[in-house]
């Protein structure tokens, strides 16, 4: 079983993302389960989603305190929240940021950081930057290889039927190619 | 005597309550003299136990009648007294 | 069949559809709002045919759906914290007039302090009403327990209404895979609701009739009868799910690997599921630990859980809830099945997890290690330290 903590703020997506990759999973074959720490959050307050993907039911209903990985949609958020906390050795942090991932300062020892311009590929895809949830997504597909491009792509197309799902599968693949074309380069 | 799943009862078993015997000594008596066919008795009748139509017409069913006496407090023209339980009512009345 | 991944509260509202309720009536609280969200949704696209009455509180959620089942029709409505216990005058109403009302429960706290995150507390405090309490671990259960709790609700031998809980967010937020059973499954398991009474205006009679002292303990006594009645009622009911449905279904309870077990933990709702985790790592480690998972609240099958629970040696108790005086409700309930009997199992109870804190395989673990010595009866556990407690 993979353990998944996604950092955000209200409105981002967050919960969006987590569904996502639940749908995109099951899609795939395994289970998942995906669930919010909510709260009596306001638009822009720091909250926290969770996913748990296995090959077999999924029994923890806790909160995820131990990840395999870790997604920031937002960077300010590494300011405040320490959120490789508890990470799995060999765990991946993906995180929302145009800066190189040595840039972040995160120092882990027994993780990497991936980072990608999701906002960026936001606000050129859909016209908006705080829309990073789906190019984020595309780029944990390519860091983990936990789910697939297309199953993610099919997912968000469920999730939104008609441009909007369209749109996002194309942000999701750009986030994708984007970690992809890193790696090459490495 | 049955008890019903959820205590579920017919229709018009209060009927068959005589509540009249409950009156403590006092009856009203229409003295059919002044009335104005106002209709304020039958209204302010708690036991909804007088009955009337027209001037001069009312009366109680003193088989529910509990004689509280507030027909005789709201009639505006005094044309109910309230009497001993062995007092004769008028003959009119009576008749009804 | 189709299995899906979708929200608990929408696999609730799927299972509520699917026993096609006639009207609906219910108030928005977090977290409960998502249940008939769903199904208002459902009724504004024209997929299922049912009147949906928008009201102004719980309290008159609750007195639409006893009118509209007074009148012989089947029903649905749901609550959580708050809105519950503002429906609880109705619902002991609805309970007194035998009613058959089908009721979610998503579990939540109860202010103050204001909390919206969950506990059993809001349940358990109408747990006296006479309502069938059922607790589920998951999506699946809560879904599979619906079509249950109408089914032995509307059974004439118990005709009482029933309470499907499932644990706020944990449950109705969360998306996991839920199987939901096709119309003509559903339709084989449950028979159309036939009402031994009803209103109508060319037949009038009146229901929850006035009772003095002379007949009022007979009614309550009644409805005692028809709670103990229904302990086999949903034994039936538990065993017919399978035919229908092709695979097995909650029933009042589940012994998970409680087979020879020393130790057996007994939970309800979805705390249930990471104790079973608990469960298999303890056995891996050589510990004869088993779970027995209570699904059915009231009513509570206690020669059952006697049975159930008589061989082990050591009983430990979680209780989301608190009776404050006292200590947690299903702990007393299951100290007390065994009060003069012989030999009975060392019982440690304790309250976790109220207002939303988070259960973890540890508290649990805490749990298991504290139960293996002294006394426990009611013990709070994961306090945090670091917290200054006035006037404690």
């Amino acid at each position: 079983m993979k353990e998944i903590r996604i950092f955000a703020r209200a409105g981002q997506g967050a919960i969006t993302s987590a569904i996502i990759l639940a749908l995109a999973a099951f899609e795939e074959g395994k289970h998942a389960f995906a669930f919010p720490h909510f709260g009596s959050e306001r638009m822009g307050a720091p909250l926290n989603a969770y996913v748990r993907l296995g090959d077999k039911p999924i029994r923890s209903r806790s909160q995820v305190k131990e990840p395999d990985y870790v997604l920031v949609q937002d960077p300010t958020l590494l300011t405040g929240f320490n959120v490789a906390d508890g990470l799995k050795p060999g765990g991946v942090v993906v995180v929302n940021s145009p800066e190189p991932p040595e840039a972040l300062g995160l120092g882990l020892n027994h993780g990497r950081v991936v980072t990608v311009p999701a906002s960026q590929i936001a606000q050129e895809l859909l016209g908006r930057a705080d829309r990073s949830n789906t190019p984020l997504l595309g780029a944990f597909a390519a860091a983990t290889g936990e789910v697939g491009l297309d199953a993610l792509r099919e997912a968000v197309r469920q999730r939104f039927p008609g441009a909007a799902g369209e749109k996002n599968a194309q942000a999701i693949q750009r986030g994708y190619e984007f970690v992809k074309s890193k790696e090459a380069v490495s | 005597m049955r008890i019903t799943t959820g205590c579920v009862a017919q229709p018009g078993t209060s009927q068959n309550y005589h509540t009249g015997s409950w009156r403590t000594g006092l009856k009203p008596r229409f003295l059919h003299v002044r009335c104005t066919a106002c209709d304020l008795c039958p209204l302010a009748c708690p036991d909804g136990c007088i009955y009337g139509n027209g001037r001069n017409t009312y009366y109680a069913d003193l088989n529910y009648c509990k004689g509280c006496g507030i027909c005789a407090t709201v009639c505006p023209v005094d044309d109910i007294e309230m009497v001993p339980e062995e007092a004769p009512l008028l003959a009119a009345t009576e008749e009804k | 069949m189709a299995r899906r991944i979708m929200e608990g509260s929408r696999a609730v509202a799927e299972a509520v559809a699917l026993c096609q309720p006639q009207v609906v009536a219910a108030y928005p609280i977090t977290p409960q709002t998502h249940i008939v969200h769903e199904l208002a949704q459902m009724v504004a696209d024209g997929q299922v045919k049912m009147e949906f009455v928008n009201v102004e509180s719980e309290h008159s959620a609750a007195s639409v759906v006893l009118g509209a089942s007074a009148t012989g029709v089947r029903v649905f409505t749901s609550s959580s914290s708050q809105g519950l216990i503002l429906m609880s005058e109705v619902l002991f109403n609805i309970a007194g007039m035998r009613l058959p009302v089908v009721l979610a429960c998503v579990n939540r706290a109860l202010s103050a302090p204001l909390n919206i995150w969950t506990d059993h507390q809001d349940s358990m405090a109408v747990r006296d009403a006479g309502i069938l309490q059922f607790y589920s671990e998951n999506a699946q259960e809560a879904a599979d327990l619906t079509f249950l709790a109408y089914r032995v609700a509307e059974d004439h031998r118990v005709l009482l209404p029933a309470m499907v809980c499932l644990d706020g967010y944990v449950i109705s937020h969360a998306w996991e895979v839920v199987d939901i059973p096709e119309a003509e499954q559903v339709d084989s398991y449950l028979p159309p609701f036939q009402p031994r009474y009803r209103l109508d205006p060319a037949h009038p009679l009146s229901m929850g009739m006035y009772a003095e002292p002379d007949k009022y303990i007979e009614a309550r006594y009644m409805m005692q009868q028809a709670m103990e009645r229904s302990v086999g009622i949903i034994q039936e009911a538990a065993h017919d799910f399978e035919r229908a449905f092709g695979r097995p279904g909650p029933g009042l309870m589940e012994e998970y690997r409680t087979e020879d077990a020393e130790t057996v933990l007994v939970a309800m709702g979805s705390i249930a599921s990471t104790a079973k985790m608990v469960v298999d790592q303890r056995r891996e480690a050589g510990e004869r630990v088993g779970l027995l998972k209570l699904v059915a609240y009231r009513p509570f099958p206690g020669e059952l859980l006697y049975q159930a629970l008589k061989p082990a040696r050591r009983v430990v108790v979680l209780d989301k809830a608190v009776s404050l005086g006292a200590q947690g409700p299903l702990g007393t309930e299951l100290r007390a099945l065994f009060l003069g009997r012989p030999r009975p199992p060392r019982i440690s109870t304790f309250i976790v997890g109220l207002g939303g804190r988070d259960v973890t395989e540890a508290v649990i673990n805490d749990a298991l290690k504290k139960a293996g010595r002294g006394r426990h009866q009611g013990e709070f556990l994961d306090l945090r330290p670091d917290l200054e407690l006035e006037g404690v």
